[in-house]
């Protein structure tokens, strides 16, 4: 029975059905970047075969980019050269190139639905895991390794077995400074890294349907760190309206038949998932994690937890504690930091900066911290501007850096250094994700202002007044 | 690309008793800026395999010599993170051809399986007895069968089967890839890419 959304969007996409094997499934949309690609487009020319669909495919420049100075030539010579390939790759196969400098460049997962890329009803995949953000539209959308890149060019389809699926419900409404990457990164502690590996996760319930898509996207996107080949949401007018008119999406006559098609998109009410969860809007408060994995969080007034207390290894556990230097049964609070990050495909949007501008208005940066705040597009940045919040943030002494990945994941120079603590909005804590020896920890963009301004783990709630945020 | 068919592999292990093993551990970042397929296997566990000043870190498993083979067996939810294939690509350059473990991440996996490199899931008894198994001998040889889906320890004779999909299966044991399979159907794709709306 094809009735849940999931379902409906899969079974779309199945060009062929392979007993006992995997579907062979089709993709809308493609995205590439710099440091998957150029293996899959050696592929096709050790091969000799063109790309299928270039018109399918859209390449940026992200993973490997320097945040200041993107108008000199690119510094570290093994990032130059993987851009350059890209570059070259695209403009041989007719792929839409927006590079450094572009006003279209940016992080993948941003200018993917800022353009009309991204789409209800859609399949859309990038050699990058947090491709799930896109499902924040209906879509399908999960993240792929290379081998599948270079399939999706030469054939515009991989080869897929279909995941279970599973609905995680929030009903209620969130708290005071509660943000929806505090709704994530509590289903993300109560379900571990793990919980929901060879699932694909639909979110429903009023949480969801009163969020922004901007905070759809945040939610979709942390999806991964609980083992989840995606998420999704249902569309519905907030989806229609952010998408209407954008380049790439349906115009026109186009338009009036996808959305006829998109309104169907949801799941029946007698829908079946093969894993139902529930969960309680009251029940979250803001979170940050204390660990090596975005599994390892708590509310924030809480302390850190006892290795008694967790399922698991003891000794992951206390590998994971040392590493961060921190002691069982620590409060969380208080804890010195010394870098902040406001960036990445979790956490690098509009929304984002207004939030962070929100808590630092009329305060100042604190001494002990270094803050690097990266707009996760150049259109980000463009809105930052036209709104007045760079001069919020100049006032409080902070500055913008130009938009990419930057210390989500460290490739390029923004490290964080061995040791230190830094207060991330993006979406892993790992040993050395921010930074060989980097100590991470991940929150939303009111927890990362309230830490950059006090320079030590704050509830954002101590530094905010009573008032709805977005 | 092509790889090597896969039937049955004998072999001592490598134990790495650790769980949520990930990505960003098996292959970090900053090693992710070549345009090739190449070398990757020296930079497999960089960072608890080596210093910063890349001398080895002697307890880490991968530099003690009484530990080899091209098993790598790994704790709970190997493979976690990022759909970096290099992870994978570090696995096999590295040497391994197969990884054990009692759960696996997805992309991982796929990734694996993509490019040769077989993983095996087993439960976390039997993960537990190999583990035992090499602790007490490093010596100790392992009989993976892909035809008969089974994992032996030679010296007991215990095994336990374990899963993977036909088709997968198939392409493992005879060295194929996806591509050349996918290659054949583009008749029906482009006849299926004219019927999406978008
Ligand atoms: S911001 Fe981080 S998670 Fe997002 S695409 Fe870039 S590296 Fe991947």
């Amino acid at each position: 029975m094809s009735n849940t959304l999931f379902d409906k969007v899969w079974d779309a996409h199945v060009v062929k059905k392979i007993n006992n094997g995997p579907d062979v499934f089709f993709i809308d949309r493609h995205l590439v970047h710099e440091v998957t690609s150029p293996v899959a487009f050696l592929g096709l020319k050790n091969r000799s075969i063109p790309v299928l669909y270039p018109e399918r495919t859209f390449a940026t420049a992200d993973h490997n980019t320097p945040t200041i100075n993107q108008h000199l030539p690119v510094a570290d010579p093994l990032s130059a050269n993987q851009l350059e390939a890209l570059e070259k790759n695209a403009t041989e196969h007719g792929i839409p190139y927006w590079g450094l400098g572009h006003e279209k460049n940016g992080i993948v997962h941003v200018i993917g639905p800022e353009n009309g890329i991204t789409l209800p009803g859609a399949t859309i995949v990038c050699g990058d895991s947090h491709t799930s953000t896109h499902g924040a539209f209906g879509a399908i959308a999960f993240g792929i390794g290379t081998s599948e890149v270079e399939m999706v060019l030469a054939t515009q389809c991989i080869m897929q077995p279909k995941p279970k699926s599973m609905r995680i419900n929030i009903n209620g409404e969130l708290s005071f400074g509660v943000t929806p990457k505090d709704v994530a990164l509590y289903i993300i502690s109560k379900l571990t890294t793990s919980g929901a590996t060879g699932y694909f996760v639909e979110y429903a319930g009023e949480v969801f349907r009163n969020m922004s898509m901007e905070g759809r996207m945040t939610v979709c996107n942390l999806s991964i760190e609980m083992g989840a080949r995606g998420g999704m949401i249902a569309p519905d007018e907030k989806t229609f309206e952010y998408i209407k008119g954008r380049e790439f999406t349906p115009k026109g006559e186009a338009w009036n038949k996808a959305m006829d098609y998109w309104q169907t998109l949801y799941s029946e009410d007698n829908a079946e998932f093969d894993k139902e969860l529930t969960f309680d809007a009251a029940d979250i408060e803001p979170m940050i994690t204390y660990g090596t994995n975005p599994g390892m969080g708590t509310g924030i007034s809480n302390g850190i937890p006892t290795a008694e207390t967790m399922e698991g290894g003891v000794a992951t556990y206390r590998k994971s504690l040392a590493y961060m230097d921190f002691n069982e049964g620590d409060d969380i609070k208080g804890k010195p930091i010394d870098f902040v990050f406001l960036g990445s495909c979790t956490n690098g949007r509009i929304e984002d900066f207004r939030a962070f501008a929100s808590i630092v208005k009329g305060r100042k940066k604190a001494d002990n911290v270094t803050a690097w705040l990266v707009p996760g597009s150049h259109k980000v940045e463009d809105a930052i501007k036209e709104e007045g919040i760079l001069d919020i943030l100049h006032e409080a002494g902070f500055q913008l850096r130009e938009p990419g990945c930057s210390a989500c994941l460290a490739m390029n120079d923004d490290k964080i250094p061995a040791g230190k603590y830094a207060v991330s909005t993006s979406n892993r804590n790992f040993e050395g994700r921010q930074g060989p020896g980097a100590r991470t920890l991940l929150a939303s963009p009111l927890v990362a202002a309230a830490a950059a301004v006090t320079g030590k783990v704050t509830d954002p709630r101590e530094l905010m007044e009573e008032m709805v945020v977005g | 690309m092509a790889y090597d068919k896969f039937n049955i592999l004998k072999s001592t292990a490598v134990p790495l008793p650790i769980e949520n093993v990930d990505t960003d551990q098996i292959i970090p970042a900053r090693f992710l800026k070549a345009t090739e397929r190449k070398g990757f296997g020296d930079n497999l566990f960089r960072d608890w395999r080596y210093n910063p000043d890349n001398t080895p870190k002697e307890h880490f498993v991968l530099n003690n010599p009484i530990y080899s083979g091209k098993i790598l067996v790994g704790g709970k939810n190997f493979g976690s993170g990022s759909s970096r294939e290099h992870a994978a690509w570090a696995v096999y350059d590295y040497g391994f051809r197969c990884v054990v473990s009692s759960f696996f991440a997805d992309i991982f996996r796929n990734n694996c399986l993509n490019i040769g490199v077989l993983p095996v899931q087993i439960s976390p008894e039997f993960l537990d007895k190999i583990f035992k198994a090499i602790e007490a001998d490093s010596k100790t040889e392992f009989e993976v069968n892909l035809s008969e889906q089974t994992i032996t320890i030679l010296a007991t004779g215990e095994l336990e089967t374990f899963g993977i999909n036909e088709y997968k299966k198939g392409n493992l044991s005879n060295g194929f890839d996806d591509i050349d399979y996918l290659l054949n159907l583009k008749e029906d794709i482009q006849t299926f890419a004219e019927t999406r709306p978008f």
